[in-house]
């Protein structure tokens, strides 16, 4: 046994290092992408396990199914808009035996510190009939983890753990256990468990439902739900995850302790509940996220208990928790901090950095487009989201992962012009392949301009998922007219050429594709930092 | 014993270095830490947060809730006035008076500082001149955590080690500019 400070994602990781783990997969994501960052790190230093990013969270999630039905153990990592795209084989996943444990580690945003919504994970665990815990604190987050790979195998299902920023990014102890040895190779023996023809499907979803009873005896018998009776005949609480530490932290100033319910392992303990709530007249429900067990409530209590919580309003409906909102909704008096009268702060979001290449090709499109009344900028989700913001006001769009793309043949189709699309490499190379190659298939009047900075930036530089010099020839091959396909440096030297070649594309009535080239300048400064420090 | 801290600036002024350097101070002396961090789009240039909370007894929040902070270090002086519904109403505030001016609405320098003096506890220190006096005003959050050290309640020489390891991997002379910061920062603070 030996103690070391981690933070919420990389107690993850190690978990899943200790468990036995062969490989793990994943795609970058704030605030999910330490996760797979650790294990890429621990792969350098160790020669394993396998740690690999992949072009998007469904083809990680796939590469995890192979080593699953090869019979080893397998995480795939994502933040909770990355099992949006993984959807598709997280939902099937959960019919198939799963042969070597199968860990789906997804990170909420609650709060949305750097997402575009605070959609709740438990839900989907719900949604496919499988086990989902959530740690409340990083020692936690380890063991479930290690425990989440034995419970996959035991019930051969996939098994979600859900964190969320706040644990994420923490740094806390973490008390580590001896590793347990990889599994050996066994493929699946019964290949019908995995082909999921209607046939074979019928019969995986019926022995799903009815694993059911034994999985809620399960977590109904898990350590990680809990009750504290603490005698309490009026108010009771329920916490799940994080909420406990909200909790505990306001525990002192009240004048008895409530009666105290918490849960860290879903299906969540519906008998205990009953039990638990017996005697109440108000039960608090707490916890990060949307109102997943508040509502679950509402068919288990009887009538006569008032469940308070974010429907009824005691908790805000929206927004992360904090120790204050709990506070509130416990009725103590929430503590006034220091204030000067008067005072008047002014905002400071985020902003491109100094001397970004993004900031380049901003200038561009708006010297270009500010001829025309009818156009529309769409984008997506990257760095280069905050040209939405001033100086620049370039994009008008932001919705999800490759989005840009598709909706600038949309927008043209409805009659715009010009359209013009921006999107990184990375998230390109993500999810903007596939609507090119509709817009290919009818010639769309539209511009994608792809800002290849050769890096995955907002998450903190990890590598694209392939060369910035092969991005030209996957644009080729998807059939883009080659006289319409440019490759173009984006400097503040090139700057008028650049917008000339723009202001012909953007006035050409059919596609082309621009890509403006210039590697970030925070991966710059660090390859540089790093030649530094090795010649030292 | 428990000691909260928010740690303030702008995305790329080293206010998880000073978190780190902290944190691991206080868990080589025994005590309980927990530090929350901003990664992602935050840290492009914006507002940055960081909570740090040290205690002799267990921690239960990873977020310190409203009025109970010890200790505001800004490395900004917009933004260590932008955290103060946290700081105690016997809580101090140390700020860097050096401002971030990257954004149009800045306010004129001396009306920021003027509302920082008016705070019953806080310490300004020009810590981008003493940690260019240093040898590089990179170290301007090291200079800054020197300042802090006499409310921190760890030794100052368990923050000098930790100073020393956290820059070892960058050469020896990126150590000696940040322990002289580190020093100087101190310094001023008691003269101050």
């Amino acid at each position: 046994m030996s103690e070391m400070v981690l933070l919420g994602d990389e107690a993850v990781a190690l978990g899943a290092v200790h468990a036995g783990l062969t490989a793990a997969y994943a795609y970058p994501g704030t605030p999910s992408t330490e996760i797979l960052e650790y294990l890429v790190r621990h792969q350098q230093q160790h020669g394993g396990p396998r740690a690999q990013w992949c072009a998007n969270e469904k083809t990680a999630y796939e590469a995890a199914l192979g080593v699953s039905f090869a019979g080893r153990r397998t995480m795939v990592a994502m933040k909770h808009v990355g099992l949006n795209v993984a959807a598709d084989p997280f939902m099937n996943s959960a019919l198939l035996a799963i042969n070597g444990g199968l860990v789906v580690a997804v990170a909420d945003d609650p709060g949305m510190h750097s997402s575009q919504n605070e959609q709740d994970t438990r839900y989907f665990a719900d949604f496919a009939r499988v086990i989902c815990f959530e740690p409340a604190s990083h020692q936690e987050a380890y063991e479930m983890t290690r425990e989440a790979f034995d419970v996959s195998e035991r019930f051969t299902i996939p098994v979600v753990v859900r964190l969320v920023t706040r644990l994420a990014h923490s740094r806390g102890i973490v008390t580590v256990r001896d590793a347990r040895p990889e599994n050996p190779r066994h493929k699946t023996a019964d290949k019908m468990t995995w082909i999921l023809l209607p046939a074979n499907a019928r019969r995986q979803w019926r022995s799903l439902l009815d694993r059911q009873p034994d999985i809620r005896r399960y977590t109904a018998a898990s350590p990680y739900n809990t009750v504290t009776a603490n005698d309490s005949r009026g108010l009771g609480v329920i916490t799940t995850g994080l909420a406990r530490n909200y909790f505990f932290e306001n525990l002192e100033d009240l004048p008895t302790p409530p009666a105290h319910l918490h849960v860290g392992a879903y299906p969540f303990p519906a008998d205990a509940i009953r039990t638990f709530v017996g005697g109440l007249t108000r039960v608090l429900v707490l916890e990060e996220g949307y109102p997943f067990v508040e509502r679950a409530l509402r068919g288990i209590v009887p009538p006569a208990v008032a469940i308070l919580g974010r429907e009824s309003g005691e908790v805000p409906e929206d927004g992360e928790l904090n120790p204050d909102l709990v506070r509130a909704a416990l009725g103590l008096p929430v503590r006034a901090g220091v204030s000067l009268e008067g005072l008047h702060l002014p905002g400071r979001p985020p902003q491109l950095c100094a001397g970004c290449p993004h900031g380049d090709s901003f200038q561009s499109i708006l010297s270009v487009l500010a001829s025309f009344t009818d156009a529309i900028v769409t984008s997506d989700i990257g760095c280069y989201t905050l040209g939405a913001l001033p100086p620049y006001n370039a994009i008008e769009t932001c919705v999800c992962m490759g989005a840009s793309v598709g909706m600038a043949k949309g927008a043209s189709d409805a009659g715009f012009h010009p359209v013009v699309a921006v999107i990184g490499d990375s998230t390109f190379l993500h999810s903007g392949v596939t609507p090119l190659l509709d817009a290919v298939a009818s010639d769309t009047p539209m511009t994608l301009l792809i800002l290849d900075n050769k890096t995955v930036a907002m998450t903190g530089g990890q590598p694209t998922i392939r060369r910035s010099s092969d991005l030209e020839g996957v644009v080729r091959g998807l059939g883009v007219a080659p006289d319409h396909l440019h490759v173009l440096e984006a400097h503040p030297r090139r700057m008028a050429e650049n917008t000339e070649i723009l202001r012909r594309e953007v006035n050409h009535r059919g596609l082309s594709v621009i890509i403006a080239v210039r590697e970030c300048i925070e991966t710059v400064k660090r390859g540089k930092q790093e030649k530094t420090a090795a010649s030292a | 014993m428990k000691c909260d801290i928010i740690l303030s600036g702008v995305g790329g002024q080293g206010v998880l270095s000073v978190s780190a350097i902290i944190a691991s101070s206080a868990m080589q002396e025994g005590l309980a830490v927990k530090q929350s961090e901003v990664h992602g789009m935050s840290q492009r240039g914006g507002a940055v947060l960081a909570n740090l909370r040290i205690s002799d007894k267990p921690i239960a929040s990873d977020l310190i809730p409203r009025g109970t902070a010890a200790l505001i270090l800004s490395m900004e002086p917009v933004e260590s006035l932008r955290y103060l519904e946290y700081l105690a109403a016997d809580g101090t505030v140390i700020t860097a008076t050096n401002p971030v001016t990257n954004i149009d609405d800045y306010p004129p320098i001396e009306s920021i500082l003027d509302q920082v003096r008016r705070l019953p506890h806080a310490i300004m220190i020009d810590a981008e001149k003493l940690a260019r006096q240093a040898g590089s005003a990179r170290a301007t959050n090291m200079v800054m955590v020197g300042a802090a050290a006499h409310l921190l309640p760890v030794p100052f020489a368990t923050i000098e080690h930790f100073v020393r390891t956290l820059f070892a991997p960058k050469g020896e002379r990126v150590v000696d500019i940040n322990v002289k910061a580190l020093h100087a920062g101190r310094s001023a603070a008691a003269a101050s």
